[in-house]
C-alpha cells in the first residue's frame, strides 16, 4: 500500500497520460491554419454582434434626416448612413446578430429532428427504417426553397417561422448521416453489452448511440449554419424574410443593391461581412472534418 | 434498366401528389385572398367572383377539383391575369428561364471541368491552390452579392454591359446573368472534377497507359477524364435545382422576364393557381432531371447497377 506513495515522493515520472481521440482531434485542428483563422474571424464577429449594438453611438433604427446617404466617416457614421439616415454600422451589427441567431437556432431545430429521425431509423432497421428513409427520399426531391417561400407568404414573415421553416428543411442530410453511423455502431460490442444489461431501445439510443455520433454531427453542424444563414438571406433578399426596421445581412444587402449607384458602401460593407462569416464557417467545417475524421486525409 | 425507370416513376407519383397537396393547403391557409383590393368589393360581387372560380365550394371539394384538373394536365386559370390560364403563363415565360439556365449549365460544365482537370494535373502546386481558393470563394459568395457587385462595376462604373433587361436575349444582356448564375456551380463542379481526377490519375489503368508511352494529354482526355466525369453526371440533378433557385434572385436583379420573377410576384399577390402551378412544374422538372442523371450515370458506368 505504501509503495506508490514512496515512488511519488521520489519524483518518479507520473504514469503516462492517455490521449483520447478528442485530444488528437484538437491538436490536429490547432495545426490547421485555415480553421484557426476561421475560428478567429468568427470569434470576432460573434463578439461584435453580441456587444456591438450596445456600444454604437446610434441605435440601429434611428432615422436622422440630416444624415441621409452620409458617406463613411462623415457625421460620426463610421460606415456611413442609409437612405433614411440610419447608421450603417449599427444596422450591420444588428443584422449580423440576427443572421447568426437564425443560423444557430434553425441549425438546432434541424439537429434535433435529424438526429432523432436518423438514429431511430438506423437503430430500428427493417420496415420502419425503409419507410422513414423513403420519406427522406421523397422530401429530398422537392424544390424546398419554394415551400419556404410559400410558407413565408402564407403566414407572414415572423421570426419564429423563419427558424422553423429553414430548420425543417435542413434536417434531411443530417438524418442520412446519422442513420449511416448508427447502422455501423449498433453492431459494436458495447451496444450488445447494454442490451444484455437489460437497457431498452430508447435508453440505448439516448445514452450509447447519440454520444458516439458526435464527431460527424459536429462537422455537419458547422456546415449547416452557413447554409441556413444563406437561406435566410436569400429570403430576405426577395423581401420575404426579416422585415424592416429589423435588419439581417440579407435584407441589408438587398437594400444596398437598390441604392448602390448613389451609396456603394451600403452594398459593399454588408456583403463583406456576409462573405467573411460564410467563409469562416466553411473553413472551420473543413478543418473539423480533417481533424475528427482522419481517414479522409 | 426498364424496371428501375418504372419504379422511379412510380415513386414520383406520390411525391408529386404530396407536392400538389402541400402547395394547395398552404396557399389556402394564407390570410388574405387574390380578390382583396384597397376598396372592399360589395358582398354580392365578391360572391359572384368566388363562384366563377369555384371558390365558394367547401375546401375539400375545391381540392378534389384541383387534383382532377392536374391529372388532366389543366392547372386552372390565373386569378390575377384575366383570360390567361396558368399553362399559358408558363408557356409564355419559360423560354427566357430555359435559355438562362441552359447557358449557365454549359458555362458551368465547361469552366468547372477545365479548372478541375487543371488542378488535378498540378496537384499540390500553386495552380491547384489557386483553383481551390476560387472554388471556396465561389461557394461562399452568394449570387445576391456577386450580381449587384458585377452590375456596379461592369455596368454602372465601366459601362461595358447593360445593367438590366433582356433585350430579346442579346448576348451583351446575357453575359452577366449567366456568369452570376454559373459561378457557384463552377465552384462545385471544379471541386468534384478535381477529386475524381486525382483518384483516377492514381489508378492502375492510367499507369498502364503511361507505361505504354502515351502522351500525357491523350491519357488525360481519352482515359482519365471519361471515368472521372461520371460522378459529375449524378450531380446534374442537384445542379439544376441550384440553378432554378439561383434564377429567382438573378431574374429579379437583372429584371428578366422569366418564370422565377413571376413566381415571387405571384406568391406576393396570392395568385393561388399560378403559384401552385409553378411549384408543381418545378417539382416535376427536378424529379425528371434527377431520374435522367441517374440513368445516364448508370449507362456510362458499368459498375453501377440499377435495381
Amino acid at each position: 500500500m505504501s509503495t506508490p506513495v514512496l515512488i511519488e515522493a521520489r519524483g518518479a515520472p507520473p504514469a503516462p497520460k492517455g490521449r483520447s481521440l478528442w485530444d488528437d482531434a484538437r491538436r490536429r485542428l490547432a495545426r490547421n491554419r485555415g480553421a484557426v483563422a476561421g475560428m478567429t474571424v468568427l470569434a470576432l464577429l460573434v463578439l461584435a454582434a453580441a456587444a456591438g449594438p450596445a456600444l454604437c453611438p446610434y441605435p440601429f433604427d434611428q432615422v436622422n434626416k440630416a444624415d441621409v446617404w452620409a458617406p463613411p466617416l462623415q457625421h460620426g457614421h463610421l460606415l456611413g448612413a442609409d437612405a433614411l439616415g440610419r447608421d450603417l454600422l449599427a444596422r450591420l451589427l444588428m443584422g449580423l446578430r440576427v443572421s447568426l441567431a437564425i443560423g444557430l437556432v434553425a441549425t438546432f431545430v434541424s439537429l434535433a429532428i435529424g438526429v432523432t429521425w436518423g438514429a431511430v431509423a438506423g437503430f430500428a432497421g427493417g420496415r420502419l427504417d425503409e419507410a422513414m428513409m423513403r420519406v427522406v427520399d421523397v422530401l429530398y426531391s422537392l424544390p424546398f426553397i419554394f415551400f419556404v417561400i410559400l410558407l413565408m407568404v402564407t403566414f407572414g414573415s415572423n421570426f419564429v417561422l423563419i427558424f422553423v421553416a429553414i430548420g425543417a428543411v435542413e434536417w434531411l442530410t443530417m438524418s442520412r448521416i446519422v442513420r449511416g453511423q448508427t447502422l455501423a455502431l449498433k453492431q459494436k460490442e458495447f451496444i450488445e453489452a447494454a442490451r444484455a444489461a437489460g437497457l431498452g431501445p430508447g435508453a440505448i439510443i439516448a445514452r450509447h448511440i447519440v454520444p458516439n455520433l458526435l464527431g460527424p454531427v459536429v462537422v455537419y453542424v458547422t456546415l449547416t449554419i452557413p447554409a441556413v444563414i444563406l437561406a435566410e438571406s436569400f429570403l430576405s433578399f426577395l423581401g420575404l424574410g426579416v422585415q424592416p426596421p429589423m435588419a439581417s445581412l440579407g435584407s441589408l444587402i438587398a437594400a444596398g443593391a437598390q441604392d448602390m449607384e448613389l451609396a456603394p458602401w451600403l452594398l459593399i460593407f454588408p456583403s463583406a461581412v456576409m462573405v467573411a462569416a460564410l467563409m469562416s464557417f466553411n473553413f472551420i467545417g473543413d478543418g473539423l472534418r480533417d481533424a475528427i475524421d482522419p481517414k479522409d486525409r | 434498366m426498364f424496371r428501375f425507370i418504372a419504379r422511379r416513376l412510380l415513386v414520383a407519383i406520390p411525391t408529386l401528389f404530396a407536392v400538389v397537396t402541400l402547395a394547395f393547403f398552404m396557399m389556402r391557409a394564407a390570410p388574405g385572398g387574390p380578390f382583396d383590393m384597397d376598396r372592399k368589393l360589395s358582398p354580392q360581387i365578391e360572391a359572384n367572383v368566388l363562384a366563377k372560380y369555384g371558390m365558394n365550394k367547401p375546401l375539400a371539394a375545391q381540392y378534389l377539383d384541383y387534383l382532377a384538373g392536374v391529372a388532366r394536365g389543366d392547372l386552372g386559370p390565373s386569378l390575377k391575369y384575366k383570360d390567361k390560364s396558368v399553362l399559358q403563363i408558363l408557356k409564355e415565360n419559360y423560354l427566357v428561364s430555359l435559355e438562362l439556365g441552359l447557358s449557365a449549365m454549359v458555362l458551368a460544365a465547361l469552366a468547372g471541368v477545365s479548372l478541375g482537370v487543371l488542378a488535378a494535373m498540378r496537384q499540390n502546386r500553386p495552380a491547384d491552390a489557386g483553383v481551390m481558393a476560387v472554388a471556396i470563394l465561389g461557394v461562399c459568395i452568394p449570387t445576391f452579392v456577386t450580381a449587384p457587385l458585377l452590375v456596379l462595376v461592369l455596368a454602372s462604373k465601366l459601362g461595358w454591359l447593360p445593367g438590366a433587361g433582356w433585350n430579346g436575349g442579346a448576348l451583351s444582356s446575357l453575359v452577366m446573368p449567366v456568369t452570376v448564375l454559373a459561378l457557384p456551380q463552377i465552384a462545385i463542379i471544379s471541386r468534384l472534377t478535381r477529386a475524381g481526377m486525382v483518384e483516377v490519375l492514381h489508378s492502375n489503368y492510367v499507369r498502364t497507359a503511361r507505361a505504354k508511352g502515351l502522351p500525357e494529354g491523350r491519357i488525360v482526355t481519352r482515359h482519365a477524364l471519361r471515368a472521372a466525369i461520371i460522378p459529375l453526371v449524378s450531380y446534374l440533378g442537384p445542379a439544376c435545382a441550384g440553378l432554378i433557385t439561383g434564377s429567382l434572385v438573378v431574374e429579379k436583379i437583372f429584371n428578366l422576364p422569366g418564370l422565377g420573377k413571376f413566381f415571387v410576384i405571384s406568391a406576393l399577390q396570392r395568385d393561388y393557381t399560378v403559384v401552385m402551378g409553378m411549384v408543381i412544374f418545378y417539382a416535376a422538372l427536378i424529379l425528371a432531371l434527377n431520374l435522367a442523371s441517374d440513368v445516364i450515370a448508370a449507362a456510362l458506368d458499368p459498375r453501377i447497377r440499377l435495381a
